[in-house]
């Protein structure tokens, strides 16, 4: 099968309203004769369920949690980009696609960050029209910050809060429709399966979270929106519900899966404490702009660290790369951090952790300045750790925080399965290899808000759809194989729980598939992971029955899964032979120690297409051009 | 350490519930309240048993989703503090915990210590937000904020809709959840046009859900894990005032009971 990215073609500057003027429309009157599908209420899946509605489609969306304001989207704390230059910093449109393509380390599609840079600026209209209360200046006016990758200052921000607030806003907006009867919503109804009628997306299957009923809902089109895949790692910074599920039910339709190796660690994460660790903190990178991150320069220096004289102390990044200092990207970051601590030079009880320091910033800017920048953050700190960051420093460490991969789209934002969009976090489109910061809530609602809600209308206007009621074959099919998987998950009965084994898949993956790679490694990943896999539907127990909340059930039914997903990043981490933003191969770097890309042989986007369970999958390649944004090396020098 | 909880059993609202004793050893107090009750769901689940059902999702303090009594106190002793980031070295070796859903008749019982709140989110329905459709919006900087403005809605935005003010509340009012959605909006110009309106419809809509009346009892700001402060409250009293006014007239909005 060829790939067609549907990209323009012509000036980059012109090409998302040429191709908007010829996408087809749906009359207003026809609009409310359509029924469209959103799984996934975050960022991406409430700003396109309020949009769809808005435009007078008949929308259902989905999530599992009690509430749509509940997606994981909330938890974004730094920011949300735009080129709006209201810094008259030097900053534009070109500037942000510019920096976006450099930090994804020329692995993404320049036609698709350019529309992102351009839309940014309609985002921030939007929201502050909605009511977010982004931070001000005295005079009235919008207030930035800057964020790693970027020399400009184009961050807006709510407090720590941005994604509760950009979430918040458009959960508001969805529940205006939902009163105005346009939107339907069904929290606790988890998406188990996809189903094609004739080839195209025609509806999903859910369970009921409350009462484990298994329901089948027919649309015209289905967008998934249901974000990232990190904690296939078990831990990571996701939220304990955040799963693969919707898109690998689609992948083993035939969606393709996009670079599934591409998955970033965040550098400001606060340490694992114990064995019984659930999840990971993040700290937001926003306290770059201020913190100092140093180690110890002498190896297994224990002393407390407000007694480490100065010019004991390696400020690493400054040393390293003096150009952007603290604010290198999160992928140079985690790297560096992960290297000071296998020198011996880390620090804390387990050795993996760094400091980040506000001493000087305090000093410099009184503490008064810092707490109302980062007031909320310090808490957080101080709640989950017990120590106070304005007299100690931080302990920080790389954790998984976000997935760039995801399920392949055009540039429609529509996968390799007609009638079936992804959006978000769960499409691979706009970060390449590693991801800026402040960048991911506003792709999301650049998809949700101002892309899929035209291209779903071109879709509809141009395909014939027949009726399909969810009494058909292809429903009750999909309904039977759901009620199976879940049978069988029941009757396992054996010794280990969900959680056990999803930790030691989790284990695996970050030893092998983690902050560094080598071919060895992920070849022994390959072998084990199909052996866990069997021992997973072996050995799981699953208490309960599938009619009742049964949230055993929910994990282990996420779990199985991940334990396909694992396999899936490994062959992808394997074949690319090469180190670029977050996947970072260690038979592929330059002497001192910086990620070797290879573009003559890897400028492409790897889409993988399932070919059954155990088996490797098909690759398929979409080559990427670069007519603007020359790929040269990533120095951050 | 060693903790001894008493937690409410309850497979769902028809059946009824009642308390169960469990010890968890072992207890680290670098643990999360909610990794203490991981742990002892491992063990319930090994031994055969049904694991505790509790909320949870971002496990950070935002997203609202946990949340449930512990000795009678929402979210438990921690000000400031959802339960999920409540950690167990506030705890004393041999503490003995009763923790127990969050009780109020707009939030009937799913399982356990899991309740459902979707009345909140028709409160919001019911007039919780701004009126604007995408791609209306005049560039963001053409209405100024006050700095002042936007700190203080900010501060009432900050609420998670985590439900512990019903809990907490004698009558199970929603008061506070109100006040800070109708503050941060009413706070900020883009909120004005519908600012009187949007009081009137979220305040009826609260008593068809079944909460009750705010009689200034308190409790709600002392358990808020985001410190909503009660003067959201009296700033809703004030705006449902003169909009009952503008609507009703002076006499029937005495009548109706303002204020
Ligand atoms: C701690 C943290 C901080 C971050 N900070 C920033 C930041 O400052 N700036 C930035 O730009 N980005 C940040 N990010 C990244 C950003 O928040 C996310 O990438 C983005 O919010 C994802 O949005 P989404 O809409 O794609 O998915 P989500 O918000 O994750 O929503 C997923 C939705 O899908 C639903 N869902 C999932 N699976 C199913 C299923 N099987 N059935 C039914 N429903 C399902 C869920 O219920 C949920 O509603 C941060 C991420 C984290 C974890
Ligand atoms: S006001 Fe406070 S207690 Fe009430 S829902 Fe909001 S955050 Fe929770
Ligand atoms: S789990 Fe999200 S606030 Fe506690």
């Amino acid at each position: 099968m060829e790939l067609d990215s549907k990209c323009p073609s012509g000036p980059i500057e012109t090409r998302w309203d040429r191709h908007k003027f010829e996408l087809k429309l749906v009359s207003p009157a026809n609009k409310r004769k359509y029924t469209i599908i959103v799984v996934g209420s975050g960022l991406a899946g409430a700003s396109a369920s309020a949009t769809l509605a808005e435009l007078g489609y008949n929308v259902k969306c989905y999530c599992y949690q009690d509430s749509p304001r509940r997606a994981h989207s909330i938890a974004a704390q730094g920011g949300i980009n735009a080129a709006k230059n209201y810094q008259n910093d030097g900053d534009s449109v070109y500037r942000l696609f510019y920096d976006t393509i450099k930090g994804g380390d020329f692995r993404s599609r320049e036609s698709n960050v350019y529309r992102l840079a351009q839309l940014s600026v309609d985002i921030i209209d939007h929201c502050v029209a909605q009511g977010i209360p982004f931070a001000r200046e005295y005079g009235g006016v919008l207030a930035n910050r800057s964020f790693g990758g970027a020399l400009v200052s184009r961050t807006f921000y709510a407090r720590g809060q941005t994604g509760q607030q950009l979430l918040l806003g458009a959960y508001q907006a969805m529940q205006r429709q939902i009163a105005a009867g346009r939107l339907t919503m069904f929290p606790r109804h988890e998406m188990l399966e996809l189903v094609l009628v004739n080839g195209r997306a025609r509806g999903i299957v859910t369970r009921n979270l409350i009462d484990g009923k298994i329901e089948s809902h027919a649309a015209d089109a289905v967008v998934l929106a249901t974000g990232g895949y990190g904690n296939v790692y078990y831990l990571s910074t996701m939220a304990k519900g955040a799963n693969a599920t919707a898109i690998w039910r689609a992948y083993r339709k035939g969606a393709f899966f996009a670079n599934p190796c591409f998955t970033q660690i965040h550098p400001t994460c606060i340490p694992v404490t114990g064995e019984y660790q659930s999840k990971l903190t993040l700290m937001s990178e926003s306290l770059r702009n201020d913190g100092r991150i140093w180690v110890p320069l002498k190896k297994g220096d224990t002393r407390p660290p407000n007694q480490i004289p100065e010019e004991e102390r390696d400020y690493y990044l400054e040393r390293m790369y003096p150009a952007y200092g603290n604010l290198v990207p999160r992928d140079i970051a985690s790297r560096a951090a992960k290297r000071v601590c296998d020198e011996g030079r880390g620090v804390g009880p387990t050795g993996y952790g760094v400091y980040l320091d506000f001493r000087d910033a305090i000093q410099r800017l009184g503490v008064n300045v810092i707490r109302e920048r980062y007031g909320n953050l310090f808490e957080m700190y101080e709640r989950l750790t017990g120590e106070d960051p304005y007299k100690v420093p931080m302990r920080i460490y790389p954790a998984i925080h976000y997935t760039m991969g995801g399920l392949w789209v055009d540039y429609n934002l529509m996968s390799t399965i007609p009638g079936l969009f992804v959006i978000g976090e769960a499409n691979f489109s706009d970060h390449g290899a590693n991801r800026l910061g402040a960048s991911a809530l506003m792709q999301g609602l650049a998809d949700g808000y101002f892309i899929v809600p035209y291209t779903v209308g071109d879709y509809l206007a141009s395909t014939k759809l027949e009726k399909v009621s969810t009494e058909q074959t292809e429903f009750r099919d999909a309904e039977r194989e759901v009620a199976e998987r879940i049978r069988r998950l029941l009757s396992v009965r054996g010794r280990r729980t969900v959680d056990s084994l999803h930790r030691e898949l989790g284990k695996l993956l970050w030893e092998y598939c983690g902050m560094a790679r080598n071919a060895q490694g992920l070849q022994y990943a390959l072998k084990k992971i199909p052996e866990l896999r069997e021992e997973f539907w072996q050995n799981v127990i699953v208490p309960g029955t599938g009619e009742e909340f049964n949230q055993s059930l929910e994990r282990a039914l996420r779990v199985a899964d991940f334990m396909e997903l694992a396999e899936l990043i490994c062959y992808d981490a394997l074949h690319r032979n090469e180190s670029c933003g977050g996947h970072f191969r260690e038979e592929y770097q330059t002497p001192d120690g910086e990620a070797l890309r290879n573009d003559s042989e890897y400028a492409y986007v790897a889409a993988w297409e399932f070919t059954g369970v155990g088996n490797p999958p098909r690759l398929h390649k979409e080559p990427l051009v670069f007519e603007y944004a020359k790929p040269t090396e990533r120095s951050y020098k | 350490m060693r903790i001894i909880l008493h937690v409410w059993r309850q497979k769902n609202a028809s059946e009824p519930g009642r308390m169960v004793r469990y010890e968890v050893n072992n207890v680290n107090p670098h643990m999360s309240f909610l990794e203490m009750l991981d742990v002892l769901n491992e063990e319930l689940v090994q031994q055969g048993e049904d694991p505790i059902a509790f909320d949870h999702d971002c496990r950070e303090g935002i997203c609202g989703m946990c949340g449930f009594m512990i000795n009678g106190r929402a979210h438990g002793p921690e000000p400031g503090t959802t339960v999920c980031q409540l950690h167990m070295r506030h705890f004393r070796d041999g503490d003995e915990l009763w923790l127990e859903p969050f009780r109020a008749r707009a939030f009937p019982l799913i399982r356990d210590l899991v309740v459902n709140r979707s009345a909140f989110d028709r409160l919001i329905a019911a007039g919780g937000y701004i009126s604007v459709n995408a791609g209306s919006a005049p560039d963001a900087n053409a209405i100024p904020v006050p700095k002042q403005a936007a700190e203080k809605a900010m501060d009432a935005a900050a609420c998670i809709g985590c439900g512990a003010c019903v809990a907490q509340c004698p009558n199970a009012s929603a008061a506070l959840f109100l006040g800070a959605k109708i503050s941060h909006l009413g706070l900020l110009p883009q909120g004005q046009p519908e600012r009187y309106q949007r009081v009137l419809k979220m305040v009826s809509q609260a008593a068809l859900e079944g909460f009750g009346h705010c009689t200034n009892a308190g409790e709600c700001e002392a358990v808020c894990p985001k410190r909503i402060k009660l003067e959201v409250i009296a700033r809703m009293n004030r705006d449902y005032l003169v909009a009952a006014v503008k609507h009703l007239g002076v006499k029937e909005a005495v009548e109706a009971g303002v204020g």
